[in-house]
């Protein structure tokens, strides 16, 4: 009744083209960056910012980074906390070594030179395919942690490899307190992810796509493979660089090699899985699943032990939080093979038809 | 089916929905200590053995002496996993949780986290605690005033084991040669600068080889140690790393009895997992394992005759690791007793409050022995200058059941040490930009 399109006429090729056609998913979009620009840094604590929503925004951009690679160009890749463990370290090193560089110009830096090691360990992708390319994106997993670990250079010759993040600011404001990171992480990222969203629909998008479902295909009617598979490459890495480079600046602080380790690599993978192969909301929902909802069970959990008088010791609940956790990722993806991005989509088909379904 | 799938649908919004739980927080006239602590996952078992004995003590002294001049103590566990970013959460919840008095202290027991805290609980004001581990460089109180390396450090204990060693050929171990076989991580890589000074003023060659994580496999390690022929091997290995490296010790023909492993490298739970192998595997230590110490038994006697011990299995109570635990938590303890008798007996101390403690702790043998902790840990006796406090550690041997001690507290040759922390830390201060000063 209230969400449908009668009525909503498009006289231009311009209204007929933009992200959201209905008003009412125009209204809902608007309002909802209102929230997280407006509402929130008064309403969030700083607990909310440093340990969820800044984490949550970061994987967020990850996961977005590694759906266009594998959702929209369909190159499996097990290296995107190896691309983030390169953004990090570049961006220290812009930061530490290039007296006075902008911040801005650090993380396109940062998310440039993941770009570069994205499209070299992209090439195997122009032979193999699927599994075996996973297994090659592996090797950029390993590499790049062996090579952080290994050259003193990159960590400014810490002797643990530990590198802490100087202080840094934007436009002479100072980015120190959890609410001005959050604000700085927020709109670094709505710009990305508008990025991407314009880049899957542009014809570089397209071509992904193309090459995705058959590359084979793809060639014949004129896309060249080379092009599109690295161009991929290249702009998954930037992302995931970028995203790097911010787990280090405004998440963590400091960070090690081994914390980019192939557990990071799977809970991305995870997580576009969980929210959505092939689409950009499914990035923000699959993070927000993946690393939200153990911390809404940690909490759950030892009120909920007490108020029906079980002797769960710290250990059992956290024992019984992997549990749920693991279950609840079977369910939803027994209920929606798709992932939430596409449950998201049936809700909104069917509301289109509420009160009244045939 | 299909009923059930709603049913679990909207009990899953529902739950998302509602987030916003804050159980009770510790009452303000309790001295909260905030423990992040892991007792699941890779290092489970560690943790278990160490936060027992750490909790233990909180409760012992609770029970025995109703708190610390009066004040009880309150603390609340937050399960890490030994992972980055859980125990950032883990931080950032117990604070929000406490906002008037922020806790006492807070202890990790990893060393990825406490990096990971170093500049958030120091703008917090909330004291780090790296009893043995952590960031090494941070006994530089002037530019790390809240971070507490107490006890010893890596480097400090490395140093101490060429000594030790040094000592068991006539004071010097020139033309030897010594294999360093390390966890290659941070924790891993940290004694690296130490060794080399050492190896220089001492002319003993050195070799390093790395494990990778987690150190499940090392064949080609000791076929190399076994090429190289050292007369010693000193081993830096963590979980599971440890028991496989004296298999493999024992596969190629080492003798055990010139391995010698780190304080993480010497508990039950890295030999008795390796069997025979094990036996006459020495490894440093900076507190004692047994139950005949009087504390230990003590808490035995007080806190599990009153039904509330933490450890699950028992058998593991004066173990090394829950040894560890109580020397921590009594180095805790005292801090909150220093500060009080400097600010006031019987209040509940703040943040900054508890780090002045820590930073003008004084432990003397008399005190542990008041404390019926005699031998169990070194003297602690801090300053701005040295965070660390003792730097001494004991030389440990396995004998196929116990560990037996070997040597009296050996400490590291500071001058040389200490030196390159001072160097250490002002790097860091200026990559921050600050300027180094002690607190008042």
């Amino acid at each position: 009744m209230l969400y449908r399109e009668a009525g909503q006429f498009k006289s231009s090729y311009i209204a007929d083209s933009q992200i959201f056609p209905l008003r009412q998913d125009r209204i809902g979009f608007w309002t909802l960056l209102m929230v997280a620009f407006l509402a929130v840094p008064w309403l969030a604590s700083e607990y909310w910012f440093s340990a969820i929503l800044i984490p949550f925004l970061v994987f967020a951009l990850a996961a977005l980074g590694l759906n266009i690679l594998t959702g929209y160009a369909g190159q499996l890749s097990l290296g995107s906390a190896a691309f983030m463990a390169v953004g990090a370290y570049a961006a220290y090193n812009f930061q530490l070594r290039i007296e006075g560089i902008p911040i801005l110009a650090t993380l396109v830096l940062a998310g440039g030179c993941a770009a570069l090691v994205g499209v070299l360990f992209g090439l195997p992708s122009l032979r193999i395919k699927g599994f075996y390319l996973a297994v090659a994106t592996l090797a950029a997993q390993f590499f790049v942690v062996w090579a952080l670990t290994k050259f003193g250079w990159f960590s400014n010759d810490s002797s643990s490899g530990v590198i802490s993040v100087p202080r840094f600011d934007l436009f002479g404001l100072a980015i120190n307190t959890p609410v001005r990171k959050y604000l700085f992480v927020l709109a670094i990222v709505c710009v990305m992810a508008l990025l991407a969203k314009n880049l899957v629909r542009s014809s570089t998008g397209r071509a992904w796509m193309a090459v995705r479902d058959m590359d084979v295909a793809a060639e014949v009617i004129g896309i060249p493979l080379m092009r599109t598979k690295l161009s991929a490459f290249a702009v998954s890495s930037f992302f995931c660089g970028v995203a790097g480079a911010l787990y280090a600046f405004c998440y963590l602080g400091s960070v090690e090699p081994d914390g980019f380790s192939l557990d990071l690599s799977f809970r991305i993978l995870f997580m576009i899985i969980i929210g959505g192969v092939g689409s950009i909301l499914g990035a923000f929902l699959g993070s927000a699943f993946i690393l939200l909802l153990p911390i809404l069970l940690d909490n759950l959990l030892p009120p909920l032990a007490a108020l029906l008088h079980l002797p769960f010791t710290n250990a059992t609940v956290s024992h019984i939080q992997m549990m749920v956790f693991g279950a609840l990722i079977i369910f939803f993806l027994v209920v929606e093979p798709h992932g939430l991005a596409r449950l998201w989509q049936i809700a909104k088909e069917k509301l289109r038809l509420w009160p009244f379904p045939h | 089916m299909k009923r059930i799938k709603h049913l679990l649908l909207a009990v899953s919004a529902a739950a998302s929905l509602l987030s916003a739980v804050a159980p009770a927080a510790a009452q303000s006239n309790e001295q909260f200590i905030a423990i992040p602590s892991y007792r699941v996952g890779p290092y489970g078992t560690n943790g278990q053995s160490y936060y027992g004995g750490y909790v233990d003590y909180l409760n012992y002294v609770n029970l025995k002496d109703n708190g610390v001049g009066g004040v009880k103590l309150a603390w609340e566990e937050c399960e890490t996993e030994y992972n980055n970013a859980k125990g950032v959460e883990c931080y950032e919840r117990m604070k929000s949780r406490n906002p008037v008095t922020r806790g006492t202290a807070i202890n990790p027991m990893a060393t990825g986290i406490s990096y990971a805290l170093i500049d958030k609980t120091a703008e917090d004001k909330v004291p780090l605690l790296m009893i043995g581990y952590g960031r090494t460089d941070a006994v530089d109180g002037s530019v790390f005033p809240y971070a507490f390396p107490l006890v010893t450090t890596y480097q400090m204990q490395v140093s101490a084991i060429v000594k030790y060693l040094a000592g068991k050929n006539n004071g010097s171990l020139a033309g030897k040669k010594i294999v360093f076989l390390y966890h290659d991580s941070a924790y891993g890589k940290e004694p690296i600068v130490a060794l080399q000074a050492e190896s220089s003023i001492g002319k003993f060659k050195l070799v390093e080889i790395p494990v990778a994580h987690p150190g499940n496999e090392q064949g080609a390690q000791w076929l190399r140690i076994r090429q190289e022929n050292p007369d010693y091997v000193i081993f830096w290995g963590w979980g599971v790393m440890n028991q496989t490296a004296l298999k493999a010790a024992q596969k190629v023909g080492y003798a055990r009895d010139r391995i010698i492993g780190s304080w993480w490298a010497g508990s039950e739970e890295d030999t008795v997992p390796a069997g025979d192998a094990a036996r006459g595997y020495l490894s440093a230590t900076w507190n004692v394992a047994g139950r005949d110490v009087p504390v230990i038994a003590d808490i035995e006697k007080v806190v599990y005759g009153a039904g509330r011990g933490n450890m699950q299995d028992k058998n593991k109570v004066g173990s090394v690791l829950y040894n560890r635990g109580v020397s921590a938590a009594i180095a805790t303890v005292e801090a909150v007793r220093t500060a009080q008798d400097k600010f006031g007996r019987g209040k509940v101390m703040s943040g900054e409050q508890v780090r002045w403690g820590l930073e003008n702790l004084n432990i003397t043998d008399a005190r542990l022995k008041q404390l019926g902790a005699s031998g169990l840990l070194p003297e602690i006796k801090t300053s701005c200058d040295n965070h660390e406090g003792s730097g001494k550690v004991r030389i440990q041997q396995w004998d196929g059941s116990k560990w037996v001690l070997v040597s009296d507290w050996i400490e590291g040759n500071k001058n040389l040490i200490h030196p390159l922390f001072k160097a250490s830390a002002a790097r860091y201060a200026k990559e921050k930009g600050f300027t180094p000063a002690c607190m008042k």
